[in-house]
């Protein structure tokens, strides 16, 4: 049994244009001590799906189809109630930038501490002491916890955020973007000890980035979105090495830009899509140098092209 | 140039009085408004009244009748019209003086703004100290120093409601002086006072515009405190000299409810429809506000 | 807290609190209303009788050297003589303190908590009939006049219900078996002059707090502790409240200007003999002096409680704490 799978995962935002098909039948699962990136450009429903599988829209988001199994269970099928008990017990997130990720008014330690309060019943005092060694853990003087966030440095934020993650052991921790808006060395510490944690505790790492070099790291697994759908999934090698979709083409082969780092915002001609009104056909087609009239009529499934191995394209591999 | 300037800016009047139209606050407000401003320009001349006319002894504080529709006040005369009178001086006070204040915050506001250095500073010191003293206070010592009338109370509640639109003027001036199109305007030579008329003034006016709105119901509610508080002008009595006989009088206690509630009423709809406006102008002019 | 920080604030408000003694005496003498108007204006005293009072009031000497005597009387409490109660301004302004204090410290605090209660209902219920009752409230107080809801209180309960007392602090002429029958008495005339204060104050209030803690439930923090797993009875107590409590503070300081216009009709219209009903008396008096004695009194209470604002939202704000 996988750790986590989603099926047929449809999210949509009602705003006042319309219905905004922000994660529109995303498929993807993650085995245990595995890591799964999730990469894509801004906007194409990464941080969408990751906050779908704990059920963390905003109002005017909503889940309108598909399964988030976890270890079989459909978390879709559980009362609020229930779910809340999952929450971070089971599944944690890292949020992007975490500099607005902790409330500013309240000690760090406390945060921290609230939770194991929560889930694991402590008392007061043994959730402080689990917190100091959760700072120990992640290189953070434990005299620390009585601190507020705005006398940490960012990546002490960051790693604050990660020590946080842990508290309950959870199955799965999500980051979403944990390094961006943070130098390279930092950025280094902080993926090496997420990794480190990881295969210590068995447990499964979904990692949302626009960063290819922290994907090429760490992932076993690649997915890539694009307007709200995986183009192509499979193993990190055959991503970086035998990619069969002309956007992860595009992706691997963007240029890097001067400090060295390959980003994809502004690596790609054209814009990303309006998905209140997604183009017809292959969502990439505006964009694609490949496409003929077959791309702009039929919509393009995901189909196997190796082992574990999937592409959206008519095309698949066949345009290089 | 000039013409397509103009003729865009109508464009974008049509555009907002459209918008303006299909928000129900904002219509409800226009037609109270409306209303009231009828009632000011053309009801003195269909229900004629003078108030300096008294009733005689028996015609004092008559509750609503078929001669009095509202019955009539302390002096015996009629409560109607003196509230169509009233409405005439109240709304008069209240768009002058939001003119005065208007046009001393954007002024003020422009320059603090413009003038970023120590003439903006001491702008800036100024409109805060403004800020900072007790609104209705300084309004009432300044009313009793210069003497109970129309324009001594116009020139009070507008010099005394400035503060606020100089700042978000000069806000707005800060941003607008980052813009590419004034950088061109400084490089090509023109003056400061040319950049200021030409290019900054016809774009703070839509903030200025949607202040107006706020301060005109702030000018209305001013000036019925203080007459109410007897520094209104008894030779032309507004709703809230209306109100000061009504309580002098001790109308309450004696529940002579014609006297004292119609005045206040037409008060509170005035001013609610000043900020029905504001709201429905605020949700035009920031439309991310509306899903909220 | 920042030491810089305390000290920056204090001397801010000694600054304004300067310039508001210069702008008050500019006010009062320079302006056409000077204090010997009245006497000068009075047909039966002779051109000799004006000089010798300007001299006796110094009005001959430069303005300098009167402004400078200003000061100095200000410092020693000599805020002049009052036309009206022929008495010492400073004198008759400490005996009518009390009242006002007390009925709008009540106010205040009655307000702060029901609105702030109201403002979290309206908020966590955002466009549900709670939040659209609490929003029309709001604007239908802030649309009235206080001193005409002051009115309309007054005929319902007083008037029509006969059921509180409309004027002063307690019961003209009356004899009272005891203490406790005194301070029921005194109870039953502060009702209504507080619903009145605080009734617009909670609509201001509310609005408020609504507004703060919707933009504070789209902080990151929030969902953060809504992915810790906690329900939102405690989101919103723990995480959002706190942290749109905050500004509140500065607001309802900055208000208290506000509050103390309202307090003038207040007990304009209820008789209560405090600072705001003097303010009237001596409006209709056109009693300068004591005019004066209040407005500095009430615009320097105003400046400190906004310094005092400023040093506990430093003090309570762990961002300015350090």
């Amino acid at each position: 049994m996988e750790l986590l799978e989603v099926r047929n995962l449809k999210t949509y935002f009602k705003t006042q244009k319309g219905m905004v098909k922000a994660v529109d039948d995303v498929s993807c699962s993650l085995s245990y001590g595995k890591v799964l990136g999730l990469v894509g450009e801004s906007g194409c429903g990464k941080t969408t799906t990751a906050l779908s599988i704990a059920n963390l829209l905003p109002p005017e988001g909503r889940i309108v189809g598909g399964e988030v199994l976890l270890e079989g269970e459909d978390l879709m099928g559980l009362s609020a109630g229930k779910l809340r008990k999952k929450r971070w017990k089971e599944v944690s997130i890292v949020f992007q930038g975490a500099m607005n990720a902790l409330n500013p008014v309240m000690k760090v330690g406390l945060q921290i501490a609230e939770v194991l309060m929560l889930h694991d019943k402590l008392t007061y005092e043994q959730a402080m002491i689990r917190t100091k060694e959760l700072f120990k853990l992640v290189e953070i003087d434990e005299e620390r916890v009585n601190q507020y966030p705005h006398e940490f440095s960012g990546g002490m934020k960051q790693r604050a955020m990660i020590a946080m993650a842990l508290a309950c052991n959870p199955k799965i921790i999500i980051g979403d973007e944990p390094t961006t808006a943070l130098d390279v060395m930092v950025q280094a510490q902080i993926l090496n000890l997420l990794e480190k944690l990881k295969n210590e505790i068995n447990m499964g790492l979904i990692l949302i980035t626009h960063d290819l070099s922290v994907l090429g790291e760490i992932c076993d697994d690649v997915a890539v979105m694009y307007a709200g759908k995986i183009v192509e999934k499979g193993k990190v090698e055959d991503i970086f090495e035998n990619h069969q979709h002309p956007y992860t083409y595009k992706l691997m082969n963007a240029f890097p830009n001067i400090y060295g780092e390959r980003k994809l915002s502004d690596s790609i001609p054209g814009n990303p899509p309006n998905l209140l009104e997604p183009p017809s056909g292959c969502r990439f087609h505006p964009r694609c140098e490949f496409a003929d009239e077959r791309c702009k009529t039929k919509e393009p499934m995901l189909a196997e092209v190796g082992h574990r191995h999937f592409a959206a394209c008519h095309y698949g591999g066949v345009f290089k | 140039m000039s013409d397509i300037r103009s003729e865009i800016r109508n464009r974008k009047l049509v555009q907002f009085l459209k918008s303006l139209k299909s928000s129900k606050m904002g219509m409800i407000g226009a037609v109270i408004l409306v209303f009231f401003l009828l009632l000011a320009v053309f009801g003195p001349i269909i229900y004629p009244y003078d108030p300096q006319v008294f009733g005689s002894g028996g015609e004092v504080m008559n509750p609503p009748s078929s001669e009095h529709p509202l019955g009539t006040d302390d002096m015996g005369r009629d409560v109607l019209g003196s509230l169509i009178s009233g409405a005439r001086v109240s709304l008069l006070i209240g768009v002058l003086a939001t003119l005065i204040s208007m046009v001393v915050g954007t002024v003020l506001g422009i320059l603090a703004g413009y003038y970023d250095n120590k003439l903006g500073a001491l702008i800036m010191r100024f409109t805060d100290f403004f800020l900072v003293i007790p609104w209705l206070p300084l309004m009432l010592v300044l009313a009793a120093i210069l003497g109970t009338s129309v324009w001594n109370i116009i020139l009070v509640i507008g010099l005394t409601g400035w503060a606020g639109t100089t700042r978000v003027v000069r806000a707005q001036t800060l941003s607008i002086k980052e813009r590419p199109f004034i950088e061109r305007a400084v490089a090509i030579g023109s003056d400061g006072k040319h950049i200021m008329v030409k290019h900054i003034l016809p774009n703070v006016f839509p903030l200025v515009f949607a202040n107006t709105i706020l301060v005109s119901a702030v000018a209305i509610l001013s000036e019925t405190t203080l007459s109410f508080l007897g520094m209104g002008d008894p030779t032309r009595p507004s709703w809230g000299m209306m109100l000061h006989y009504a309580f002098e009088s001790g109308a309450a206690s004696i529940g002579a409810y014609w006297f004292f509630i119609p005045p206040g009423l037409a008060v509170v709809l005035v001013v609610l429809s000043f900020t029905f406006l504001g709201y429905a102008f605020d949700e035009i002019l920031n439309p991310k506000l509306k899903g909220r | 807290m920042k030491r810089s920080y305390v000290i920056k604030k204090v001397l801010q408000a000694l600054l304004t609190i300067a310039a508001i003694l210069i702008f008050n005496y500019f006010l009062f003498r320079i302006m056409p209303g000077d204090p010997l108007q009245s006497v000068m204006r009075n047909p039966k005293a002779t051109p000799e009788a004006v000089e010798r009072l300007k001299a006796l009031y110094g009005l001959n000497d430069p303005w300098y050297l009167q402004f400078w005597i200003y000061i100095k009387h200000l410092f020693q409490g000599d805020l002049g003589m009052s036309f009206l109660y022929k008495k010492p301004v400073y004198e008759v302004i400490g005996t009518r303190l009390l009242p006002t204090i007390l009925m709008v410290g009540l106010a205040e605090v009655l307000a702060i908590i029901s609105g702030i209660i109201m403002g979290i209902m309206a908020a966590v219920r955002r466009g549900k009939s709670v939040d659209v009752a609490s929003l029309s409230f709001s604007l239908i107080t802030y649309a009235m006049p206080t001193f005409w809801l002051g009115i309309i209180l007054v005929s319902i309960f007083s008037v029509s219900l006969h059921l509180l007392p409309t004027t002063g602090l307690l019961t003209p002429g009356q004899t009272y078996s005891s203490t406790f029958a005194m301070l029921a008495d005194g109870i039953r005339h502060l009702i209504l002059p507080t619903l009145t204060m605080s009734l617009v104050l909670i609509g201001e209030y509310a609005l408020l707090m609504r507004n703060t803690l919707i933009d504070v439930l789209t902080e990151d923090y929030i969902t953060t502790a809504y992915a810790k797993g906690f329900k939102e009875d405690y989101v919103i107590k723990k995480h959002a409240v706190p942290n749109a409590t905050l500004p509140m503070i500065t607001i309802i300081a900055m208000n208290l200007g506000l509050v103390i216009g309202g307090a003038i009709q207040v007990e304009t219209i209820f008789s209560w003999p405090g600072i705001g009903r003097l303010m009237y008396d001596a409006l209709t008096a056109r009693d300068y002096p004591l005019l004066q004695g209040i407005f500095l009194m009430i615009t320097v209470c105003v400046i400190i409680a906004n310094l005092l604002a400023d040093l506990t939202y430093g003090y309570l704000d762990p961002r300015v704490k350090q």
